[in-house]
């Protein structure tokens, strides 16, 4: 069994795509490897910032036999049919068979396709993939037409077996594959030959080069702790940044070194992202102080001097970027502590949409509607409405310019600068979360509120100028924006109505601006105005709130809630109160998992259709109250006693949204609910009889109906 | 590994080392452009000549002007007005990262002391309708050069491509000497008769420059200027090719061009006046552009950008 082994060797490529490359490649060889016909043990794909590598063992020499039967027309079919018949198969007449049948003798084609050598079959599934590779972004170079992520250099293809190692043979766009690669660029000492998988890892670490990531990202981290505990101090870990450093190195050198004093009072998020981003340096913590105090970089070459030159240059820059940001940090402190002023009047020079307002005029709508929410989520109304008017002025600061990552982070500094109380400074942070799905939601009132009114602003905004998300679209992250606002309605038990929310944000804040314009343009009457944005108000809600249960749907389904529970629970009033609706649910989907939930549901059921055909037939509703005196059997009555006793618990737990009780007292009913239907015939003769038995199941409807619809669960 | 040479005494040393090194590697050693442009891709003999078949290898200072960077001359790194080293070579050789290495020796930076990285950095001039692949390339963490291999240009595609790489002098040299301040670089060799730091030289033309291009330069001239130039470069494209005195068919791409480094020149020193809000900003971007492509369109017509 032969193992193979490839290489393809090309200038840098990008760290951010190495990942995706290897595994690309491993995916695309094989699978071409399978579909011709051979078969492998086990592959393995590599990548470094100069190749990608792929190792697979345990290859077939080469592919099996095929063997296709093609039946064709009868002997005595026309010329014509037997000429197609031969045109479609490439055979001659001769080479067709006759077989008997029953009808008489049928032509058949068989066509035996003999195995191929592996070596054949690899260097055209090879050539196929180096010209179709998936890179996110590719490109041409010199004269030829090749396309791949930066020159291709070389192509090394190996077939290995116990006869030796042998080139599988091919060339693309000038480039002959070999036996041959080459090693690190500054210490690898020339080209050298390979024999095999084994063999050319051996020889790439003799010249420096690591090729397993895994192991390249192991030795940086093992590496950089080792540097910072000898000297007191921890590395803050950063697996991002790991990969991607890993990425850029064969040769992974990592050294140390200090933030001088001068910039150890900068906040510690603001070293970290300069160091990251733009030196792609590890933050190193002093936990005596808590302070980020140093940082380790990862060089590519073991230098001669133990890397004191490159210590020293890479210092030098990060002194050059921190100068940078301590004089955005100094003069965006002086802003924050004379009042902010500047970037207030700053934000209103920056469009936000241009159908939209400016910043500005954004953090006026946002302030009113926190106000507005404040109440609900137990935040004072000021503090809410003042928090929102500072939740993004750090958008003007210098520093945010610099590193737009740090919005928020910057805002809080800036308002505890300008003497703001602390609930307010984080809302200024903590507005913009949930940031994605792996974030938490803020619990304290002010940024909840805040939060709150940011999101539902942007919603109700591109709502308003009919911007909404479509298919894979959603260039303004609404889908987002509305999880946030489930995550923290339903994280924070918030109870609003969404839908009277939107309308009344449309309507007073004269928010849709293009109804805006339109009045304007038109020159019509305040009246006019007034009533076309009702109009907006009230015709944008429902479809936003559905917008909205969509998201819901999907946030539960990944919960483990079943869609038509949602759905049973999205028919009740009240929908647009999403954590009433969750409660709604989680009891729901309680009830039904036990065993007196699913019989109930089927009881429930069984009553409802009786009910709803009688209804149907007699064109009546039977709601006129059952009367236990016409009862004329044991369970009959026993029912009746239930619904009574059903009816004292679930009254109370409804009217205190205590829909587990009332649930638990819905199911208890099955048992006489089953043993209504076993013992009485609702249908009697007696007319009388009948109309009380339907009214006595108009009860059971009516009772179980306070949760949720019942009728849209499935089974 | 050679020995690196000593390390350079001045800014002009490091030019002159360059321009050897490329000359020596084939390259045709060009003098700057005679117009105010913004970086060296600028010069036609990079922004043209990446167009066509004809093979094609030059290097040459450029001077270039960013209104907007000015800092008075007071900043450590930043200048309004600053060299930029352009070396163009069409199609790309294969070696050209072990050439552009050479290059970082010659100048004095030994490659067994250093860390030096080809880290991922695309280019595109949205002005020049032009893009392409490569990296910005750090020695020791410190960005010193722009390697870019072109794909497109002027709305073409690049056939074939053309390696260019593009060295920020200022900052390359201030490394290589170790120097903090760009107006305390020695210009000349600091052991001249009469020795000349970069800030001798520039220190009063930063400030002066700063001045004009924040608060001085007549925006309503620039306006009218940046006007003039567009229809300039329009017309000249649409003058009639056929030249009755020679007898010759003769496209006007190189003048018609020269129009367009004005016009984008006269939107950067608008941009830097601040006259100019985000939305327009894009539009004029995109009249730049627009003549770009013409010129570019008009010089594939030429025998310097036919394809063969």
């Amino acid at each position: 069994m032969p193992d193979l082994l490839i290489e393809l060797f090309s200038e840098e490529i990008p760290a951010r795509m190495q990942a995706r490359a290897r595994e690309d490649l491993r995916k695309l060889v094989t699978d071409g490897l399978v579909e011709a016909g051979l078969t492998y043990a086990s592959a393995g794909a590599f990548s470094t910032p100069r190749r990608l590598v792929l190792s697979v063992e345990g290859l077939t020499a080469e592919s099996r036999p095929v063997r296709e039967e093609r039946k064709g027309p009868s002997v005595l079919a026309p010329a014509q049919a037997v000429e197609g018949f031969l045109r479609s198969t490439g055979l001659t007449l001769d080479q067709l068979e006759r077989r008997a049948d029953k009808k008489g003798e049928t032509f058949y084609a068989v066509v035996e396709k003999p195995g191929r050598a592996a070596s054949a079959i690899v260097a055209e599934v090879l050539e196929a993939v180096i010209r179709n590779f998936p890179w996110p972004k590719s490109m041409r170079w010199g004269a030829g037409s090749l396309r791949w992520v930066r020159p291709l250099q070389s192509i090394l293809c190996l077939l290995s077996d116990e006869t030796g190692a042998h080139v599988v043979p091919l060339t693309v766009d000038g480039i002959v594959s070999g036996n041959v690669t080459e090693g690190h660029r500054f210490m690898g000492m020339g080209r050298f030959v390979v024999t095999g998988f084994d063999d050319y890892a051996v020889k790439l670490k003799r010249a420096k080069v690591v090729l397993d990531s895994a192991e390249r990202e192991a030795a940086i981290w093992q590496g950089a702790q080792n540097l910072a505990f000898a000297a007191g101090m921890e590395v803050v870990p950063d697996t991002g940044l790991l990969t991607e450093v890993a990425g850029l190195v064969e040769w992974p050198v990592p050294l140390m070194g200090r933030i001088a004093d001068q910039f150890l009072s900068l906040p510690p998020e603001v070293l970290q992202t300069s160091m990251k981003e733009h030196q792609k340096f590890f933050s190193v913590k002093n936990p005596k102080t808590g302070r980020i105090e140093g940082f380790v970089t990862v060089a590519n070459i073991e230098a001669a001097d133990g890397g004191e030159v490159i210590l020293k240059g890479n210092q030098k820059v990060l002194a050059a970027r921190l100068s940078d940001a301590k004089f955005f940090w100094e003069n965006d402190l002086r802003v924050a502590k004379s009042g902010m002023g500047e970037w207030v009047e700053g934000l209103k020079a920056v469009t936000f949409h241009n159908k939209l307002g400016s910043q500005a005029d954004r953090i006026e709508r946002i302030a009113a509607l926190a106000r507005e929410i404040a109440p609900l989520v137990g935040a004072d109304a000021d503090d809410a409405a003042h928090a929102a008017k500072l939740a993004k002025l750090d958008l003007r600061s210098a520093m945010v310019g610099e590193f737009p990552e740090l919005q928020g982070v910057m805002g809080r500094y800036y308002a505890l600068e300008a003497g703001e109380k602390a609930s307010v400074a984080d809302a200024a942070r903590d507005h913009w979360r949930p940031k994605g799905e792996s974030d938490g939601v803020p619990s304290e009132p002010v940024s909840v509120a805040v939060a709150l009114a940011d999101k539902i602003d942007t919603l109700t905004g591109f709502w308003a100028i009919d911007e909404k998300p479509t298919g894979s679209k959603d260039p303004f992250a609404l889908r987002r924006a509305a999880l946030g606002v489930i995550r923290l309605v339903l994280g924070n038990g918030v109870r609003i109505r969404l839908a009277q929310k939107v309308s009344y944000f449309v309507v007073q804040l004269g928010f849709a601006a293009k109804i805006l314009d339109q009045a304007r343009s038109k020159d019509v009457g305040t009246d006019r105005y007034s009533a076309a944005l009702h109009e907006t108000g009230s015709s944008l809600a429902p479809d936003l709130l559905s917008f909205f249960h969509d998201r819901l749907k999907v946030y539960l389904k990944d919960q483990g809630v079943r869609h038509d529970i949602i759905d049973a629970c999205l028919a009740m009033p009240g929908n647009d109160d999403l954590t009433l609706l969750v409660k709604r649910a989680t009891a729901l989907s309680e009830t039904l998992k036990t065993e007196d939930g699913a019989n109930l549901l089927q009881g429930f059921k069984r009553a409802n259709n009786i009910l709803s055909q009688a209804e149907a037939k007699d064109g009546v509703e039977y709601s006129f109250g059952a009367d236990p005196k016409f009862a004329e059997t044991d369970e009959e009555r026993a029912l009746f006693a239930a619904l009574d006793t059903a009816e004292a618990t679930i009254t109370p737990a409804m009217a205190n949204e205590d829909f587990g009780t009332a649930m638990a007292a819905m199911a208890a009913l099955r048992a006489p609910i089953d043993a209504f239907f076993t013992a009485v015939q609702v249908n009697s003769d007696n007319q009388i009889v009948r109309r009380n038995r339907l009214n006595l199941l108009h009860r059971i409807r009516a009772v179980c109906s306070g949760v949720a619809d019942l009728t849209r669960i499935e089974g | 590994m050679s020995e690196a040479p000593a390390t350079p005494r001045s800014f002009q040393e490091i030019i002159l080392r360059l321009q050897s090194y490329w000359a020596s590697r084939g390259c045709a050693v060009l003098q700057p452009y005679d117009m105010e442009v913004g970086a060296g891709t600028f010069h036609p003999a990079t922004t043209l000549r990446s167009l066509g078949a004809k093979p094609w290898a030059a290097a040459y200072v450029q001077p270039s002007r960013r209104p907007t960077d000015g800092r008075y001359g007071e900043n450590p790194n930043r200048l309004q007005h600053y060299y930029q080293y352009q070396v163009i070579i069409k199609p790309s050789p294969p070696d050209l990262q072990e050439l552009y290495l050479g290059s970082l020796a010659a100048i004095g930076i030994d490659l067994g002391l250093h860390d030096i990285r080809f880290v991922e950095d695309d280019w595109e001039s949205p002005t020049l309708g032009a893009w392409g692949l490569g990296w910005e390339v750090w020695c020791d963490g410190m960005e010193v050069s722009q390697f870019t291999y072109f794909q497109q240009v002027g709305g073409h595609d690049c056939k074939p491509v053309s390696g260019e790489l593009t060295y920020g002098l200022e900052r390359l040299a201030m490394y290589v000497m170790g120097v903090d301040h760009v107006m305390d670089m020695p210009f000349n060799d600091p052991q001249s008769p009469i020795p000349l730091k970069y800030g001798d030289i520039f220190r009063q033309t930063e400030e002066e420059y700063s001045r004009h291009n924040f608060d001085g330069a007549d925006t309503e001239m620039l306006f009218r200027h940046f006007e003039a130039a567009e229809k300039e470069c329009e017309r000249l494209l649409a003058f009639e090719p056929q030249d009755p005195k020679s007898g010759k068919r003769i496209i006007m791409a190189h003048p018609a061009y020269d129009q367009t480094i004005k016009a984008s020149h006269l939107f950067n020193l608008l941009d830097a006046r601040g006259v100019i809000s985000v939305t327009e900003r894009q539009a004029y971007i995109g009249r730049v552009r627009a003549l770009a492509k013409q010129c570019a369109d008009a010089f594939r017509l030429t025998e310097a950008g036919a394809d063969q």
